[in-house]
């Protein structure tokens, strides 16, 4: 092209070292940035292509991995919790209906010993106060029969007393009359 | 052409010996042998192909070098890195469906390759390999030709399907195919364009307003403009990156699937 002008070291670039016109349309240059350009393409989409995506893709993938795993274990160890309370939920009723079982026992048991002590009080009461009711009977007898005898006496020392003589067998019969009397 | 502009530049120069501005926006674009100083030749080391260089080394560390612990808990860049990997998969699955997902290392090599390129040329002093046609231009024509073959070879002739819109009535079809098959074609010409024509400017743009801070009257404001577009240029680098990725996957989808 411009070949002809003063001082240009290429069809480009003056003497000055500056562009003459666009840069980009400088045919001269076009194969070294193609040649070039191909060659940083083909090395760009191997390292991609080979090495750098298929590792990204694998992380990503490792990370979704991790995340979903330890979100199923998340899940595993709620339900487990879970359990875990149910189970503690029914020793404690368990354990709280056997207490009552226990303390319903032990009051029935207890109630048996005193309706057995009451009883057995209450036959030894009545036996004692029957045998004191006889007791008391035998002595009852015991004083009339003693009534009699010392009416008999005082009669008989009051007849004699009064300076008669005393007829026993009159006396007692007498005394009889009226005790009956 | 070239020696009206050499012309001009050449009167650029005269003005700034006589003291007043000097502006050469396009220079950072020059591509240069790294070592000596001859010809560019197709095999030659430039600058060009450090800066590319640099951005496989940069993929290299940010995707390969972070994730080598693995770490089920990621790190800082090992997030970076699986960012970038659901963001373009999820992108390709949700535009091409599940079968457009096996060309998903392809989408994103392209991405990462672009992205990086776009940031690196953002550090003062470097090269930016895809404000060049040249670059984008492989770029969008590797796209181009991969959809048009894998077009033909999943539906046969049906991928002409593409071009005749059966929604339409029928007296209009033919012409919105011719419509459609100019559009088809017109793609890698926008498609790389947008791309490089972004970033280009950008780049110009922050050298036009580094050039005024030569006049210390203004020079603050020149420092603030060129903050402001710096900011803007970071954007635009990672927003052209996505809009080549996001149209590279919509191609992709007319492939496999290219009835309306």
């Amino acid at each position: 092209m411009a070949t002809e002008t003063t001082g240009a070291v290429s069809t480009c670039v003056d003497s000055h070292g500056s562009a003459i016109g666009m840069p980009q349309l400088c045919f001269d240059w076009f194969p070294n940035q193609i040649f070039w350009l191909v060659i940083t393409l083909v090395v760009v989409f191997l390292v991609l292509s080979r090495v750098a995506l298929p590792r990204i893709a694998a992380i990503l993938a490792e990370r979704q991995g991790t995340i979903t795993n330890d979100l199923a274990a998340a899940e595993d160890l709620k339900a487990k919790a879970a359990a875990a309370e149910e189970a503690y939920t029914k020793a404690l009723a368990d354990a709280r209906a056997e207490a009552q079982r226990i303390a319903a026992e032990a009051r029935a048991e207890i109630q048996a010993g005193l309706n057995d002590a009451i009883a057995k009080a209450d036959a030894e009461i009545a036996a004692k106060a029957a045998e004191s009711e006889k007791v008391i009977a035998g002595i009852r007898a015991g004083a009339l029969e003693s009534i009699e005898a010392v009416a008999k006496d005082t009669a008989e020392a009051l007849v004699d007393a009064l300076g008669g003589k005393a007829d026993a067998a009159a006396v007692s019969g007498a005394v009889e009359q009226r005790m009956k009397g | 052409m070239a020696s009206e502009a050499h012309a001009a530049d050449k009167a650029a120069e005269h003005a700034a010996e006589g003291g007043s501005l000097v502006f050469h926006p396009m220079d950072q674009f020059i591509v240069k042998p790294l070592f000596g100083d001859g010809a560019v030749g197709m095999f030659t080391i430039t600058n060009s192909t450090l800066w590319m260089g640099l951005a496989v080394l940069a993929i290299i560390g940010l995707l390969v070098l972070s994730t080598s612990k693995r770490a089920i808990v990621p790190g800082r860049m090992q997030s970076i890195a699986e960012l970038a990997y659901g963001f373009i998969y999820k992108m390709v699955e949700d535009i091409c469906g599940k079968d457009g997902v096996k060309y998903f290392p392809y989408v994103m090599t392209l991405f990462m390759f672009i992205v990086t390129a776009n940031f690196l040329g953002l550090l003062p002093k470097s090269f930016t390999t895809t404000s060049h046609f040249a670059v984008t231009m492989v770029l969008a024509l590797a796209v181009f030709l991969t959809v048009t073959i894998l077009g033909f070879v999943k539906n046969g002739a049906g991928f002409l399907s593409l071009f005749w819109v059966s929604s339409a009535p029928l007296a209009l079809r033919p012409i919105l195919a011719i419509i459609e098959l100019i559009s088809y074609f017109v793609r890698p010409v926008s498609h790389s364009i947008r791309l490089a024509g972004n970033v280009m400017a950008g780049h110009a743009v922050i050298k036009v307003f580094a050039g005024f801070a030569a006049i210390a009257a203004i020079s603050p404001v020149s420092v603030l403009a060129i903050t402001a577009m710096y900011g803007l240029e970071v954007l635009v680098a990672f927003i052209q990156a996505y809009v080549f990725t996001i149209l590279t996957c919509v191609y992709l989808k007319d492939a496999l699937h290219p009835h309306h």
